[in-house]
C-alpha cells in the first residue's frame, strides 16, 4: 500500500476542521450572547469576539419570575425519569441480553416499534386522563411521559451494556461459590456500571430537553423547555437567547462526562 | 440453574413485565384514547368532525406540505454530512478522536434550544447579518426571517436541524462504520478503488442495516419537529405538531389535537414500513 | 478428591438434542477428556456437570452424592473456561480468592493458599496486576489457579488451551499434565483436539452428535477404533479405510479390494458379498519398492516432506490412503509401490454400519 499523501492530510484537515466550526461556531455565538450585555442583542455593527464580557443577561433569565422553579421542576421531571427508566428497564435489558427465550426477538421488535409513537400521540391523551387523575400540572405527569419516551432506549442501552459483559463471568463466579443473585452483584454489576451511569445520565439529558409533553401537560408546574417556548413569543430576544444557553450548558456538561460510552451506547441502540 | 421447580422463562419473565406494563400502559392505552377522542365531538358523540375541522383549516394543508417539505430537505443534507462526519472520524490519522466527540456535541442540544441558538444567527441583527457586513457586502441588516416569506424561515428550520440532529445519525453510522472500515476498505484499496469507489461499493451497501436505523429514527423525528419551528418562526410556519400543540393549548381542542397526532403516527408507521422494505436486509447480508 | 458418574444424562435446547442419555464413569484422580469435533456435546456435557446447565433426564453423581438438581456452588467443582472468564474489575490476587472468600474461608488462610497455587503456576509477581495487563497465557494461569485453590473434588475444563498460540500450547499442555500429577486431582477436560487428547488424558472418550462413541486409554483409542468416525477423527493423518467386499475363497471368506484378495482375520459373523472397510493406519503399512507375493501396488500421488518422516499419498485402483516412508527414502509421484497390510494392524469395519468388527485373534491390535 502507499503511503498517505500530504494532499491528502491537508484535505482531511481542512474538511474536519471545516465540519467542527460548523458545530461549534454557532455554540460560541450563543454563548457569547449570553454573557454580553442585554443591549448588545440589538446594536448594529458587534463583535464576534467576547470584548465586553456581562452576566447581566443570564441574571436577568435567571431571576426572572418561573425560571428557578422552572428549573427545580426539570431537574425533578429528569431525575425521576432517570430512576423510573433505569428501574423498569434495566432488568428488562438484562434479560434481553442474557437470556434466550421463545419470542425474544420479537419482545426486541416491539420495544423498537414504540419509538413509533410521537410524543403527540402520548401527551395529548394523557394530559386528558391526568386531568381526571388529579396529575394534570406535576412534575410527576410529565416525568411518566417521558420514561415512556426513554425507556426503549433505556431497555436497548442497558441490553448492549450486559450483551457485553461475557455470560462466562458470571458463571465462572456461581462455579465459585455464588448463587445467581450475588454472581450477577459482584460481577456484571460493577462492570456494567460506568455503561448504566452513562445511559442514566443520557436518560437525563432526553428529558431535560423534551418540550412537546410538558408543554402540554402542565400549566403552572411548567419544565424549563415548557416555560421558554410558552413565553417565547412575548419575551426580548436577550431573554431567548440566554434561556437557551441556559439550556444548553449542563446537557453539554453531561455529554462530556459521558463521552466515551457515546458511541457504544448510541451505536448498538440503533439496531 | 435453580432447584429444578420454576421453569426457566420464569425469571426473563419477570424481569422484562415491569418495564412491559409500563410501555403498555403509557404507549397502547393512550393510542386507543387517541382514536376515541380523535373519533368524536367535543359533546362526546361519535363522529368524524375532528377530522372535518382538521381538514377544513386554512393551516392543516400548509402544515402537511411543510412537514413534508421538510422531512425531503432534511434527511438528505443530514445523511451526507453524517457520513462526511463519520468517515473523517474514523480515520487513522492524529485528532480523528477528538474531531468524533466534537461532531456529536449537538446530541445534548435540544430541538428548542437549537432553534434559539440559530435565533442568534438568522435574526435581523443577528450573528449571520453581523458577518455578511463585517466582510463588506451589505449596509443594512438582511431580513431572514420574515412573516411574508415562510420559505426564509423553513430553509432556517433546515439549518439548524441538520446542525442538530445530524449528530444522530453520525453516532448511528460510526457503530456500523467500525466494522466495515477495518479490512473490507484496505480490501477495496488493494484492489484500486478510489474514495468514491470505496464509498459507493464497498461503505454504502456494507452501511445498510445502520442507514436503514438512522434513517428509521431520523425520519420519525422529523415527523414531530415542532419546537425548532416555532423558536425560528413564531407561529408562521405550521408544521403536523405544531398544530396539534395549538389545537390542544390554543384551542383547547383535545379531538382535533388527537386527529393530528392520529395523522403523525399513520405517516410515520408509513414511513418505517417504506424504509424496512426499500432498505431490506436480509439476515445473510449481515454475515453472521 | 472423588469420581464423576453420569447415569442416562439427556439435554435438550429447543428440539435440537445436545446429548442423548449419556452414561459414564470417571475415576477417582482420573485425568478424562472429552473430545470430539464442534457441536458435538462435550461442552454442554460439561456444563451439565458443573450445574451452568440444568439436565432433562438422568443423574449425576460426585463422589457418592447425587448432585442433579444442586446449583453451582453446591457441587464441589471448579471451572477453568475457554475464555478463562478472568474477573477484569479484580487484580490477579482478588481473582485466586474470589471462591475462597465465598466460602468465607479466613483471610489469614486465604492469602496461604492464594500464595500458594501462586507458586505453584508462577503468577508470584503478578498478584497485583489487573487481568488487562496480562497475556493470555498468564491470565489462562489465574483461571487455572483460581480453580485449584479451591480445592475441588473435580476440576473441569473446557478448552483451556485453544486461545492460546502454538508454542505456548505447548508448553501449557505439559504444565497441566505436571499439575495434575502433583495433586492427583480429578480433572474433566474438554478439547476438540486429539493431540491435546492424546498427550493429556488416562482416558478419553470420543463424543459425536450427542453420544459417546468410545471410552478408552488414549493408545486403544489410537489402535483399535471402534468406529470409522473414531479411526478418522483421531491421528493425524487419519487412519486410511480401504472399501472392498467379502467373497467366498478356498480356506473361507476373503477381502476383495480392488481386484486383489486379502485374508479376512474376524472373531464376528461376515458373509458372501458385505461390504467391508479394511482400517490401518499409516505408519503400520509395509512398503517395498519391489513387488513380492501379497502386495498390492499403489501408485504415488503426492509426497509430503515432513521432516520426521515422508507422508505418501497413494492411489490403490480408485481409492486413495495415505502412508508414511522414513525421510531420504527416495519416491517420486508416478512411481509404483508395493503395499502389504499386517493382519494384526487391520481394523476391520462394517462399511454401512460404520463399526469395527472384532479380530480373530486376542490381543491381535
Amino acid at each position: 500500500m502507499k503511503g498517505r499523501s500530504w494532499v491528502g492530510d491537508v484535505l482531511w484537515y481542512a474538511g474536519a476542521i471545516a465540519l467542527a466550526l460548523w458545530v461549534l461556531a454557532p455554540i460560541y455565538l450563543i454563548g457569547l450572547l449570553a454573557f454580553s450585555p442585554r443591549m448588545a442583542v440589538y446594536r448594529w455593527p458587534r463583535p464576534l469576539l467576547p470584548l465586553e464580557l456581562s452576566v447581566e443577561t443570564m441574571r436577568f433569565f435567571v431571576t426572572a419570575t418561573g425560571t428557578l422553579a422552572a428549573t427545580w421542576n426539570s431537574i425533578v421531571v429528569a431525575l425521576f425519569t432517570m430512576i423510573l427508566s433505569l428501574i423498569l428497564g434495566a432488568p428488562a435489558g438484562y434479560a434481553l441480553a442474557r437470556f434466550f427465550f421463545p419470542g425474544r426477538e420479537a419482545v426486541r421488535m416491539g420495544i423498537l416499534m414504540t419509538r413509533m409513537f410521537p410524543m403527540a400521540i402520548l401527551s395529548i391523551p394523557l394530559a386528558v386522563t391526568f386531568i381526571r387523575m388529579g396529575l394534570y400540572d406535576t412534575p410527576w405527569a410529565v416525568a411518566l411521559v417521558h420514561t415512556a419516551m426513554a425507556l426503549p432506549f433505556v431497555i436497548l442501552i442497558t441490553a448492549s451494556v450486559f450483551t457485553a459483559i461475557p455470560r462466562d463471568l458470571e458463571e465462572a463466579a456461581m462455579t465459585l461459590g455464588c448463587s445467581p443473585l450475588s454472581a450477577f452483584l459482584r460481577i456484571s454489576l460493577p462492570l456494567a456500571l460506568p455503561g448504566l451511569a452513562a445511559a442514566a445520565l443520557f436518560t437525563f439529558v432526553i428529558s431535560w430537553n423534551e418540550v412537546f409533553a410538558a408543554a402540554i401537560l402542565t400549566l403552572r408546574q411548567r419544565t424549563l423547555p415548557a416555560l421558554v417556548i410558552t413565553v417565547l413569543n412575548e419575551s426580548p430576544l436577550y431573554f431567548r437567547f440566554a434561556g437557551g444557553f441556559f439550556m444548553v450548558a449542563p446537557a453539554l456538561v453531561i455529554l462530556l462526562i459521558i463521552r466515551r460510552y457515546l458511541f457504544h451506547l448510541w451505536g448498538v441502540s440503533g439496531r | 440453574m435453580g432447584n429444578g421447580k420454576a421453569p426457566e422463562w420464569l425469571l426473563p419473565l419477570a424481569l422484562l413485565a415491569p418495564a412491559a406494563l409500563f410501555l403498555t400502559f403509557f404507549i397502547a392505552i393512550p393510542s386507543v384514547q387517541a382514536l376515541q377522542l380523535a373519533f368524536h365531538s367535543s359533546s362526546g358523540s361519535g363522529s368524524l368532525e375532528p377530522f372535518r375541522r382538521m381538514v377544513s383549516d386554512t393551516r392543516f394543508l400548509p402544515a402537511l406540505r411543510n412537514t413534508l417539505i421538510l422531512i425531503a430537505l432534511i434527511i438528505p443534507i443530514q445523511l451526507v454530512l453524517a457520513l462526511t462526519m463519520a468517515l473523517i472520524a474514523q480515520s487513522r490519522r492524529r485528532g480523528a478522536g477528538f474531531f468524533l466527540y466534537v461532531y456529536a456535541i449537538p446530541l445534548a442540544i435540544s430541538e428548542l434550544a437549537a432553534g434559539l441558538v440559530w435565533l442568534a444567527i438568522f435574526t435581523e441583527r443577528g450573528y449571520l447579518n453581523v458577518i455578511l457586513h463585517g466582510l463588506g457586502w451589505i449596509q443594512r441588516p438582511v431580513i431572514f426571517l420574515s412573516y411574508e416569506r415562510p420559505l426564509g424561515i423553513l430553509l432556517a428550520v433546515v439549518v439548524a436541524e441538520a446542525w442538530r440532529a445530524t449528530a444522530i445519525v453520525m453516532v448511528t453510522l460510526v457503530a456500523g462504520l467500525q466494522m466495515i472500515l477495518g479490512e473490507y476498505w484496505e480490501a477495496a484499496e488493494v484492489f484500486g478503488a478510489n474514495l468514491i469507489q470505496k464509498i459507493r461499493y464497498v461503505v454504502l451497501p456494507l452501511l445498510r442495516p445502520s442507514l436503514q436505523a438512522a434513517l428509521i429514527i431520523r425520519t420519525l423525528f422529523a415527523f414531530q419537529t415542532f419546537a425548532v419551528v416555532v423558536a425560528l418562526g413564531g407561529g408562521v410556519l405550521p408544521v403536523l405538531a405544531s398544530e396539534a400543540y395549538n389545537w390542544y393549548v390554543g384551542a383547547h381542542n383535545p379531538h382535533v389535537a388527537a386527529a393530528y397526532a392520529l395523522v403523525i403516527l399513520v405517516l410515520s408507521a408509513i414511513t418505517t414500513g417504506l424504509y424496512l422494505r426499500l432498505l431490506r436486509v436480509r439476515p445473510e447480508e449481515l454475515g453472521r | 478428591m472423588a469420581g464423576v458418574r453420569l447415569e442416562g444424562v439427556r439435554k435438550t435446547f429447543g428440539k435440537v438434542v445436545a446429548l442423548r442419555e449419556i452414561s459414564l464413569t470417571v475415576e477417582d484422580g482420573e485425568f478424562f477428556v472429552l473430545l470430539g469435533p464442534s457441536g458435538c456435546g462435550k461442552t454442554t456435557l460439561l456444563r451439565c456437570i458443573a450445574g451452568l446447565e440444568r439436565v432433562d433426564r438422568g443423574r449425576i453423581f460426585i463422589g457418592n452424592r447425587e448432585v442433579t438438581g444442586l446449583p453451582p456452588r453446591r457441587r464441589n467443582i471448579a471451572m477453568v473456561f475457554q475464555s478463562y472468564a478472568v474477573f477484569p474489575h479484580m487484580k490477579v490476587y482478588d481473582n485466586i480468592a474470589f471462591g475462597l472468600r465465598m466460602r468465607r474461608v479466613p483471610e489469614a488462610e486465604v492469602r496461604r493458599r492464594v500464595e500458594r497455587a501462586a507458586g505453584m503456576l508462577q503468577l508470584e509477581g503478578l498478584l497485583d496486576r489487573y487481568p488487562a495487563q496480562l497475556s493470555g497465557g498468564q491470565r489462562q494461569r489465574v483461571a487455572v489457579a483460581r480453580a485449584l485453590v479451591m480445592q475441588p473434588e473435580v476440576l473441569l475444563m473446557d478448552e483451556p488451551l485453544s486461545n492460546l498460540d502454538a508454542l505456548l500450547r505447548l508448553h501449557a499442555r505439559a504444565e497441566l499434565k505436571r499439575l495434575h500429577q502433583e495433586t492427583g486431582m480429578t480433572i474433566i477436560y474438554v478439547t476438540h483436539d486429539q493431540v491435546e487428547a492424546m498427550s493429556l488424558g488416562d482416558r478419553i472418550a470420543v463424543m459425536r452428535e450427542g453420544e459417546i462413541v468410545q471410552v478408552d486409554a488414549p493408545m486403544r483409542i489410537y489402535e483399535a477404533p471402534a468406529t470409522v468416525f473414531v479411526g478418522g477423527f483421531i491421528g493425524n493423518p487419519p487412519m486410511n479405510f480401504l472399501q472392498g467386499v467379502v467373497e467366498d475363497g478356498e480356506g473361507g471368506p476373503v477381502f476383495h479390494l480392488e481386484g486383489h484378495r486379502i485374508p479376512l482375520s474376524l472373531a464376528g459373523e461376515v458373509s458372501s458379498g458385505q461390504q467391508l472397510l479394511l482400517g490401518i493406519r499409516a505408519e503400520h503399512i509395509r512398503v517395498n519398492d519391489e513387488s513380492h507375493p501379497g502386495a498390492l501396488p499403489a501408485e504415488v500421488l503426492v509426497v509430503e516432506p515432513l521432516g520426521a518422516q515422508l507422508l505418501i499419498t497413494a492411489r490403490i485402483g480408485t481409492q486413495t490412503l495415505k502412508l508414511s516412508l522414513p525421510p531420504g527414502h527416495p519416491v517420486a509421484p508416478g512411481q509404483l509401490l508395493w503395499l502389504s497390510f499386517p493382519a494384526e494392524a487391520i481394523r476391520w469395519m462394517d462399511a454401512r454400519s460404520g463399526r469395527a468388527i472384532p479380530a480373530s485373534a486376542p490381543g491381535s491390535s
